[in-house]
């Protein structure tokens, strides 16, 4: 980076598992109540901030623009442009790396830049054959027409598509994104009990995360209407055993398949933000930085192989900072499926890989999983697609902080076929 | 041809008539004499040209018409005055609705008393869809009716039920619901109002009327509408004390809701009401209001974030009305779970309040943020203490906020029961401590006390008044001193009632004595609301901590009788309802007994210097304790009563 971009703060609410009906919060909500609750702690007034940049996957009909809406919820005020990134699960990684552009070109000293997404409330969609029919009942005029187009009526057309289930599908090669992970198991030969050990250690690593109070300083607890308050991840499995996952069915690719809904992320709402700063603004504001980001990168590969886009993103950041993996005090590859982090690790051990696909001499070399997901990751969390791109961001240099480490990297899976990683530096 | 000081006449390229009612001098519009006047020559200049059309709009900034001009209320001395006054109004809205060219007023702001009399002469009504756009007919609150047409017109317009509800409480309309009640013909936003007053007057289209059954109810039917609201006015305003609701309901009844056709000697008569006590002392009242709204306009003070500390039912409330009025409030408190409750409760006000607006129910709750660090207090224009009451612990904590506030940051303490000197010592500058005294609940109290300490910097103190006018409340300036003024009254009051009690007088019969008297709740009631626990220790923090305690009152609270709360004080309260016993009749002075104290109270409180003088007491005392209005507060009721006497 040409000058350096400064983390001065973040914040995150609780994941909220979405539980076959609307969630307690609209996406707007959540990102308003963390966000406002993290503003609120700032040396600068809402006012101050140059823009407001959010990443959502799927916002709501009636807040498209959610950035925009959010800022005003926030108070921030009707001069500071809110807008809204869209890049599958990495939106809230994308509006990081959108507010980092804009500070490096001089346009803004002083972002908030988060994701959300209430997966809860992704909506039930009308087909097209039952629009079609609707269109043309509008149209019909006298009762004859309308007769006519009533006798056209068939009730299959009333079965909803499931926007959530459109979403998580490849629109390019028509696989959902379990069957993308299927291919990696399948080509890397990851059995089903490896992810389903991988998933229960990242319960473990959440539940011990959360009793030491690892996450105490991210999380903003959330008050509902009806004065509930929502303090913790509560997609949580804290009795998760390999006893227990190994009763799951294969969910994607039915009965012979080996991704469950056990060893995927959870279908979950949340938000989560960080404030990025210039040096011209630590200067002004006085703000005392908990952290740099150091570099960026997004990668683009076969939309069915797309959970190996962190390997594809990370490494040419590696490359150009001439660092090895050793050199990386923590690691996070968001946990969109087990089967997916356990294939990135296996592609940097895969000598054949790196050469042909990376432009490696040979390995790059073998993970520390101490190093990896130190805290759990979205198999326990959730994935709240567009929050978790920035909550991986904000987590690996708060645990950098507590670990003493100086150095990590956040990478993330790309519905699509792309993957993202950013490079941070503990200040 | 007189010259217009007050109204612009103009007309345009359709020939329509535009007269913009800016009275010269003045902030608001209302209705004194010369406006009328200059109204009717408005209206003699049309008759001899006459327009396609007349609009009657306001040229200020805010609001159509606030009425008529109480000043001149004041000068009403005969009841030949209050005839010709009447009269004027009467007689020129008479002929104003009887042009043959269409009329319409176009109602942006508030629009009462007379202002809405005004718009009912006119054959349409447009109001502009902003929160601001108010219609009532308030005069009831004044101790009068609306005589100016607003009985005739009104229920003849939206149908007499409807009609009475808002002539007998006062209460006004949005410009939504004036659109439902059929009070405006339209409903349309600020950027169409030209055009859409322009077209309805082009239109043709005839007055309107409303549905067949409310045309019976406001014709065969009245006795029955007439009998079912004095039910309603009885339960509310007895006719001893308030006179003119029940002479609203026998003017619309049997003089179809003209005052000037009731006979001379009538009770309900123009000159019986305006001659009335109530009616001079609820005038009085108003320009007392008035007076405690002007405390606020000491400061150009516009705070945006309040920081409160203490989640508790008082700061809970507090944080609640400043979030409605658009600040956005940090609430602290030890946990995230005691400051809950205070998320539910607030979503519950700002339902009620935002009825069918989701999204300002939604601003509204944005605004109020959980803060149990406290981060809020580094940025905050306001921070209140709403903690218990425990001086180590307020100074402690103020110590604490005065590191971390802004310089330029009020500070002040809702303490009701210590002094404001004895905090703000703790403080490197005790100067910038103030009181904000507020009163539970704190959604239906005016009164807010606003303390000027004997150390309190004088800019601090209006900044205080400042910001409570922002939430709509009334500044009450008072000394440091015990109780300030409000409890140090009522402490007295309430005492000398348990006295009654430990005599043996049944709670009940105390009660009935009180309200009789016209207090809004009798002082037993209002202890076991309060608490009895609560009473207690506001009576040792007033009178000592060695004062002995009413009787009753000790072995209850030692019985863990603690009133509504516990379920059971003097008062059974099964289910939280209080299950009113039987009442016997009061020994003869009962009421004046227990008032008494409350009176000398008030006297000291005047001659210490706790109010500045002998109105602001009674101000103080009314909107902070519900006082009977109707008798002007208790000084005036002093000199009411010696002058009977």
């Amino acid at each position: 980076m040409k000058q350096p971009i400064y983390i001065i703060d973040g914040a995150r609410s609780p994941f909220l598992k979405a539980r076959n009906a609307p969630g307690p919060f609209a996406a707007s909500d959540l990102a308003t109540a963390a966000g406002s609750a993290l503003l609120a702690r700032q040396r600068f007034a809402p006012e101050q901030l140059d823009e407001v940049i959010l990443g959502c996957a799927s916002p709501s009909p009636d807040e498209v623009n959610i950035g925009r809406v959010v800022a005003l919820r926030m108070g921030c005020g009707i001069k500071v442009p809110g807008w809204t990134v869209m890049r599958n699960c990495a939106s809230g990684m994308q509006a990081i790396d959108s507010a980092i552009a804009n500070i490096l070109c001089g346009r803004s000293q002083l972002v908030l830049a988060g994701g959300v997404d209430a997966l809860s409330r992704a909506p039930l969609l009308y087909s097209d054959a039952m629009v079609r029919w609707f269109a043309g009942w509008m149209q019909a005029r006298g009762l004859g027409q309308k007769l006519a187009m009533a006798g056209r009526f068939r009730p299959g057309y009333l079965a909803p598509v499931i926007a959530i289930m459109k979403g998580l599908t490849d629109p390019i090669v028509g696989q959902l994104m379990g069957q993308t992970a299927e291919n990696l198991a399948w080509s890397f030969g990851i059995s089903r009990e490896e992810m389903d050990a991988f998933a229960v250690e990242s319960h473990r690593r959440v539940a011990a995360a959360h009793d030491a109070g690892h996450f105490s300083r991210e999380l903003v607890p959330l008050i509902g209407r009806d004065g509930s308050v929502f303090a913790e991840d509560d997609g949580l499995r804290r009795d998760v055993s390999m006893a227990g996952l190994a009763k799951l069915k294969p969910f994607f690719d039915k009965k012979y398949g080996r991704v469950t809904p056990g060893n995927s992320s959870q279908i979950t709402d949340g938000a989560a933000w960080l404030v990025l700063a210039s040096a011209e603004a630590v200067e002004r504001f006085g703000l005392e930085p908990r952290g740099r980001i150091v570099d960026s990168h997004w990668a683009g590969l076969e939309p069915e192989r797309m959970g190996l886009g962190p390997v594809h993103a990370a490494t040419p950041i590696l490359q150009r900072q001439r660092l090895s993996l050793d050199d990386l005090d923590l690691l996070e590859i968001n946990e969109a499926f087990a089967a997916q982090v356990i294939a990135c690790q296996r592609a940097w051990t895969d000598a054949d890989y790196c050469r042909t696909r990376l432009d490696l001499p040979g390995a790059l070399g073998e993970v520390d999983p101490a190093r990896l997901n130190v805290d759990g990751g979205a198999v326990a969390l959730g994935h709240p697609v567009g929050a978790s791109g920035a909550r991986i961001v904000l987590h690996v240099l708060e645990a950098l902080r507590r670990t003493g480490g100086k150095r990590g990297l956040a990478s993330i899976c790309i519905g699509g076929g792309l993957g993202g990683a950013m490079l941070v530096e503990a200040v | 041809m007189m010259d217009l000081k007050h109204w612009k006449l103009e007309r345009d390229a359709d020939g329509i008539a535009w007269a913009t009612l800016d009275v010269a001098g003045a902030g608001t519009n209302t209705l004194g004499s010369a406006v009328l006047t200059e109204l009717a020559a408005v209206l003699d200049r049309l008759e001899v040209q006459p327009p396609s059309g007349l609009v009657i709009r306001s040229g200020k900034a805010v609001g159509f018409i606030a009425g008529a001009d109480i000043e001149e209320f004041t000068r009403i001395d005969s009841a030949a005055a209050a005839r010709a006054l009447v009269e004027k109004g009467w007689n020129l809205f008479e002929r104003l609705a009887a042009v043959r060219y269409p009329t319409l007023a176009l109602v942006r702001g508030h629009c009462m008393g007379g202002g809405l009399e005004l718009a009912l002469a006119c054959r349409y009504r447009i109001v502009v869809d902003e929160p601001g756009t108010r219609l009532a007919l308030p005069e009831v609150m004044l101790g009068i009716y609306p005589a100016w047409g607003g009985m005739a017109r009104l229920p003849a317009l939206i149908g007499p039920a409807a009609a009475l509800d808002l002539m007998l409480t006062g209460k006004g309309v949005d410009a939504g619901k004036a659109r439902r009640l059929g009070l405006a013909d339209a409903c349309v936003p600020a950027r169409v109002m030209d055009n859409a007053a322009r077209l309805t007057l082009l239109s043709g289209q005839p007055a309107r009327r409303p549905p067949l059954l409310q045309r019976l109810l406001n014709g065969p039917l009245r006795g029955v509408v007439a009998a079912g609201a004095r039910r309603q006015v009885a339960a509310k305003a007895p006719r001893q004390h308030y006179p003119a609701p029940w002479a609203i309901i026998d003017v619309w009844q049997h003089y179809g809701g003209n005052a000037l056709a009731v006979p001379n000697g009538s009770p309900v008569s123009l000159g019986a009401l305006f001659g009335s006590d109530t009616a001079r002392n609820l005038i009085r009242v108003f320009f007392l209001q008035e007076r405690l709204k002007g405390f606020g306009k000491g400061a150009d003070f516009a705070p945006r974030r309040v920081h409160v500390v203490g989640a508790g039912v008082m700061g809970g409330d507090i944080a609640i009305e400043c979030a409605l009025r658009g600040m956005t409030v940090t609430l602290q408190d030890q946990s995230v779970e005691r400051i809950a409750p205070v998320v539910a409760r607030a979503a519950k006000r700002f339902e009620r309040k935002f009825k069918g607006k989701p999204r300002e129910v939604s601003f509204a709750l944005d605004r109020i943020i959980a803060d149990p660090h406290g981060h809020g207090v580094a940025r905050a224009d306001v921070i209140i203490e709403a903690i218990y009451e425990n001086l180590e612990a307020k100074r402690a904590l103020f110590v604490e906020l005065e590191q971390r506030a802004r310089p330029d940051a009020v500070l002040a303490s809702n303490t009701s029961s210590l002094r404001i000197g004895d905090i703000a010592t703790a403080l490197r500058e005790p100067a910038r401590l103030t009181g904000i005294h507020f009163f539970n609940p704190v959604a239906v109290m005016p009164l807010v006390e606003v303390v000027r300490g004997a150390l309190t910097d004088e800019v601090v103190f209006r900044q205080a008044a400042a910001f409570v006018r922002r939430l709509d409340k009334l500044p009450l300036p008072v000394k440091d001193a015990p109780g300030f003024l409000v409890n140090a009254v009522l402490g007295p009051y309430m005492y000398e009632a348990l006295r009654c009690v430990d005599e043996g007088i049944a709670p009940a019969t105390i009660d009935a004595a009180l309200t009789a008297f016209g207090m809004p709740m009798g002082p037993i009631e209002l202890i076991d609301t309060v608490g009895l626990d609560i009473a207690v220790a506001a009576g040792k923090a007033l009178a000592g901590a060695d004062a002995t305690l009413p009787r009753g009152l000790a072995e209850r609270v030692a019985a863990g009788q603690l009133g509504k709360k516990s379920g059971q004080g003097f008062y059974a309260w099964p289910g939280g309802k209080l299950s009113r016993p039987a009442t016997g009749t009061p020994p003869a002075g009962l009421a004046g007994r227990i008032v008494a104290p409350l009176l000398a109270a008030a006297q000291s409180c005047v001659s210490d210097g706790v109010v500045e003088d002998e109105d602001l007491a009674d101000a103080g005392i009314i909107f902070g304790t519900g006082f009977a209005p109707f008798t002007g507060g208790p000084f005036n009721h002093l000199r009411t009563t010696r002058r009977a006497g």
